[in-house]
């Protein structure tokens, strides 16, 4: 059978295109099959978790600048703090919004990790394991849509907005599981038009469909294991469908984009609404520039001009559409930086004791865990949290079993994760 | 700036025209070569070993019930060998002049002389560099990944000794700028340092093909090896130094590592695993080591390489395959009846020896054997083929490698053969091409011969990128205006389209599928037809896959 074939009457081309896509697409393939809605939107309420909405925080944000200042130390340096909504818990004076939207988050201060080379702890960050060279690990952010598919989405269920340096990948779970890239979001989506008419389009698929059979002949099942048609499939799907929408800003009101903040960063958070919204499982937005091994203090200044009114406006607006209690959001990076500070005015590489903010889902919010000296005489930080107990967590709360056993293809089997849920972050 | 670009332009680009004269006339096309070289007679080598491989599969097949695929046809061995030596589809220029060649063999023939193009070295490079060290382009300023493949390219394009090559890599000292293979060592500097584990893991699974590197932290439950055998071997390692004058080993250094247990430094000596009668007494510890990792008595040593060479040629390691079914970097430990009763990879492993380490030989064998050469098209019933192409008796399908994705689809945007003659400016323009490209493709990383699906955003760059829409459009610089103009009639239009895009001529029912097509939409213009039937070849999965 013809997947592509298409009647002479074109006069209303792109739509007829799409049902037909749908159609034929809908034969063999499960992604565009009209099962249950995968639209958060209209799950509103307080159901389960189902998506997870990284912030990442690229190059190594200094904890002291951000979610762990210690104002009046050695080691604080010129970092003021201000109260916050968490009665008792001070935040760095440049996160004014966050500090108003705090309540309904939790800060953990006590993040340990052994990695303290970028691309080495942004693996491990990313997937809760450290790199091994055996095997390649899916990111916490693919494991989502892996374990919860969602038969309506026409996009791709994991995205990574902005311009973050190592993207999640789908590891051992395959290619098709590593984030969707979108470098510059809410301007425009690259590869996403045809280069010719709806009719010429036409007539390219309906060869291409022909050449694509032609090439199966004899080869038949090792043909279809090459996913070679399906890719084309879910990509002429995706070029067709409506959720594209969820990538544009263009049509959110003035002050909604203003709140965000006109920059990169803001896009992407504003899209990453849009596209959780639409049922998206996963996304990830990513702010750089926090390797600051000179003028610490300035570049963490910089960088939270950004970050504070995105970060806060995304937490506001989930909010206020009913999202929130679905959608788990999570702000880290890769390590945390000295409590030392050097001759450069700038803070190094710290893997011992660093911040996340994690909430929504359902997570128990206000809640602090961990601290760090404020002298830096003692390096290991109080009640230390391992990234893998949080990513348990996270995975528990959006009803997946951390403990499940993946059979990867060494022939080892791995578990999802290899962390205890932190009973602080649960509600009982 | 620009106006130092004004004032020098001119100077610049007289210097590159100079230079590329200057090249034409080094180094002659592989035309003049053949000319040049065209009466004489191949002898294929090793063709003992060739008649005992191919007997044994005979056997195999025969005794297990398979069904051997036919043999490919000569283009499709053609476009087989051009991706797995020069990572792209043949050109338009090279396929008419393998058809035109009348020489007997001409395969092997053509196989020897794709060895002796500069394409050769610099892409099989890329695949050794990243068994080796990588995609990875840091620690900066002591790792230079780029000297380290030049290098490598520059070996084996002369076809320098396989077991020479990588004493060196092991063992060099010297600085990384002068001395490149010593950026195997400086890859694995951390923080200053010199991770000593990293390159015994690194060494063990490049070299001898087997993973250690679980043994670090623990015994291994289901494999040989222990942690004390790890540490032994790190140990090799453990005099290596790097300062600002390069790499260098220092016999009174001792080595001590922290016990995990008592948290206590204790020294460690270093010891092989097995046979330690291959190590020598004399010499560095880490050309001890390069020794007996390399020594001829060492069968893991040739079945690695020999896989690895296999690796390239099919695109899956042979290991991958029955009986083994096992990454390129997993092997299991020999058979004990290897001398008496071998299989494949030992035969080959043998001979690869008794060469005296000759890839180049090997290569040359490898692509000589029936299974090299049999189709991917057969007609077992489909819940049999995946068991027939694990035994090799019908040749598997492989993603290409994004470099050759975009490799092929530049050379398929160009007539002529894109190789180190073709115009500088090209190639500078192909390269800036395909780094873009390669960005927006993803790479595969070191792990290059997984077996993998395609993706989304390959389809959609594919279908609606720049690079490529760019390349096709009927203007007057590209291709497919020039396939237009220059074909009498639309028969050859197609059948230019295909040669140059899938390395074949259009069956009869795609031929009449084009040619139907062409006469009911008549109002386009050959170039335009040109360029819908690239885009559908191209994005043809018969395109991105090697079959």
């Amino acid at each position: 059978m013809n997947l592509f074939s298409v009647s002479n009457d074109l006069s209303n081309g792109g739509l007829r295109r799409r049902e037909l896509l749908s159609l034929s697409a809908g034969l063999g393939l499960s992604f565009v099959l009209p099962g249950m809605s995968g639209r958060a939107a209209e799950k509103r309420g307080h159901e389960r978790a189902t998506s997870l909405i990284t912030l990442w925080m690229h190059g190594g944000p200094s904890q002291l600048e951000t979610w762990d200042p210690h104002p009046g130390t050695v080691v604080g340096g010129p970092t003021q703090a201000i109260d916050t909504t968490i009665p008792g818990t001070q935040i760095a004076a440049h996160l004014p919004a966050m500090a108003e939207q705090l309540q309904h988050l939790s800060v953990i201060r006590s993040l340990v990790s052994k990695e303290g080379d970028h691309e080495r702890g942004t693996y491990f960050v990313k997937t809760g394991y450290r790199p091994d060279p055996t095997v390649l690990h899916p990111a916490i952010g693919a494991l989502i849509p892996y374990e919860l598919k969602n038969s309506s989405l026409e996009i791709p269920a994991y995205v990574s907005l902005g311009e973050g340096q190592w993207p999640g990948r789908g590891g051992y779970l395959g290619d098709e599981y590593d984030a969707f890239r979108i470098f510059e979001p809410g301007q425009g989506l690259h590869n996403m038009r045809a280069r010719v008419g709806d009719r010429r389009q036409d007539n390219r698929i309906e060869g291409l469909s022909m050449l694509s059979n032609s090439f199966r002949k004899g080869r038949g099942q090792l043909a279809d294991r090459t996913m070679h048609q399906r890719t084309v499939e879910q990509a002429l799907t995706m070029m067709n469908s409506d959720q594209l929408k969820a990538f544009e800003i263009e049509e959110e009101p003035e002050p909604t984009r203003k709140r965000y903040g006109d920059t990169r960063f803001g896009r992407g958070c504003l899209v990453a609404r849009r596209l959780i919204e639409t049922g998206v499982r996963s996304v990830e937005v990513s702010l750089s520039g926090f390797d600051s091994h000179a003028n610490n203090f300035e570049a963490h200044q910089n960088r939270a001009a950004e970050l504070d009114p995105a970060f806060a406006a995304l937490i506001d607006d989930l909010r206020q559409r009913d999202l929130y209690d679905s959608t788990i959001v999570l702000c880290i990076g890769e390590f945390g930086r000295t409590p030392r500070i050097n001759p450069l005015d700038g803070r190094d590489h710290w893997p011992n004791g660093f911040s996340a903010v994690v909430g929504g889902g359902g997570l128990r919010s206000g809640v602090v865990i961990g601290e760090t000296d404020p002298s830096g005489e003692n390096k290991d930080p109080a009640d230390p949290v391992k990234v893998q107990d949080l990513y348990a967590t996270i995975l528990s709360q959006l009803s997946i079993d951390p403990d499940k056993e993946l059979m990867t293809p060494i022939g080892r089997p791995l578990y999802l994760c290899e962390g205890t849920p932190l009973p602080q972050l649960l509600r009982s | 700036m620009f106006k130092r670009l004004k004032i020098y332009g001119p100077a610049i680009a007289l210097v590159i025209a100079l230079g590329a004269m200057i090249r034409a006339t080094a180094f002659p096309t592989v035309e003049a070569r053949i000319a040049e070289d065209a009466p004489r007679e191949i002898v294929i080598p090793n063709q003992s070993v060739i008649d005992q491989v191919n007997d044994w599969y005979r056997k195999s097949w025969e005794s297990q019930g398979f069904t051997r695929a036919k043999f490919a046809n000569d283009l499709t061995v053609l476009r087989r060998l051009s991706l797995a030596l020069h990572g792209t589809i043949p050109s338009l220029e090279e396929i008419r002049r393998f058809e035109a060649d009348p020489r007997p063999q001409r395969l092997a023939l053509w196989c020897r002389e794709m060895l002796d193009d500069s394409r050769y070295g610099d892409y099989f490079a890329e695949r050794l560099t990243r068994a080796f060290v990588g995609t990875q382009q840091q620690p900066f300023l002591v790792f230079r990944r780029d000297r380290f493949k030049n290098w490598i390219a520059e070996q084996v394009q002369d076809n320098r000794p396989y077991d020479e090559m990588i004493r060196e890599i092991i063992a060099k000292e010297g600085l990384w700028t002068g001395d490149p293979a010593t950026n195997f060592v400086t890859h694995a500097v951390n923080d200053g340092d010199i991770d000593e584990n990293k390159l015994a893991g690194k060494t063990v699974r490049a070299v001898l093909g087997q993973r250690i590197d679980c043994a670090q932290c623990h015994d291994h439950p289901f494999a040989d090896w222990k942690q004390q055998q790890f540490e032994q071997l790190a140990a090799f390692y453990g005099q290596t130094r790097i300062s600002p004058f390069g790499i260098a080993d220092d016999p009174k250094v001792v080595y001590e590592i922290e016990d995990t247990q008592t948290l206590e430094n204790r020294e460690v000596s270093p010891a092989v695993p097995f046979n330690a009668e291959w190590k020598p007494d004399g010499g560095t510890r880490r050309e001890q080591l390069a020794a007996w990792c390399t020594s001829p008595e060492n069968r893991r040593f040739a079945r690695a390489a020999v896989n690895r060479i296999w690796a390239q040629m099919f695109g899956k390691a042979w290991s991958e395959g029955a009986p083994y079914y096992a990454r390129i970097d997993d092997l299991p430990d020999p058979e004990k009846d290897a001398e008496t009763d071998p299989i494949p990879l030992d035969m080959l492993a043998d001979a690869f020896v008794e060469s005296g380490f000759d890839v180049a030989e090997m290569i040359q064998t490898i692509a000589a054997l029936d299974v090299f050469r049999l189709s991917s098209a057969t007609d077992v019933p489909d819940d049999e083929l995946k068991e027939h192409v694990d035994h090799w008796a019908v040749f598997p399908l492989v993603r290409l490698r994004p470099e050759q994705i975009v490799g092929s689809m530049m050379q398929a945007t160009s007539i002529k053969t894109l190789d180190q003659n073709s115009h500088l400016l090209t190639r500078t323009l192909r390269l800036i091409n395909e780094n873009d490209f390669l960005k927006e493709y993803g790479d595969l990383g070191a792990d290059e011969f997984e077996e993998r699906s395609g993706t989304v955003p390959q389809a959609l760059l594919r279908m609606n990128g720049r690079l490529f829409g760019d390349s096709i459009k009927p203007n007057p610089l590209n291709a497919t205006p020039r396939i237009a103009i220059a074909a009498s009639s639309p028969d050859v239009l197609l059948e230019t389209c295909f040669l140059t895009c899938l390395s074949r001529r259009p069956t009869g029912e795609e031929a009449h599928y084009f040619l139907n097509e062409w006469m009911e939409n008549n109002s386009r213009k050959p170039g335009e037809r040109a360029y819908d039937l690239y885009w559908i070849l191209i994005n043809s999965p018969e395109f991105s896959w090697n079959h």
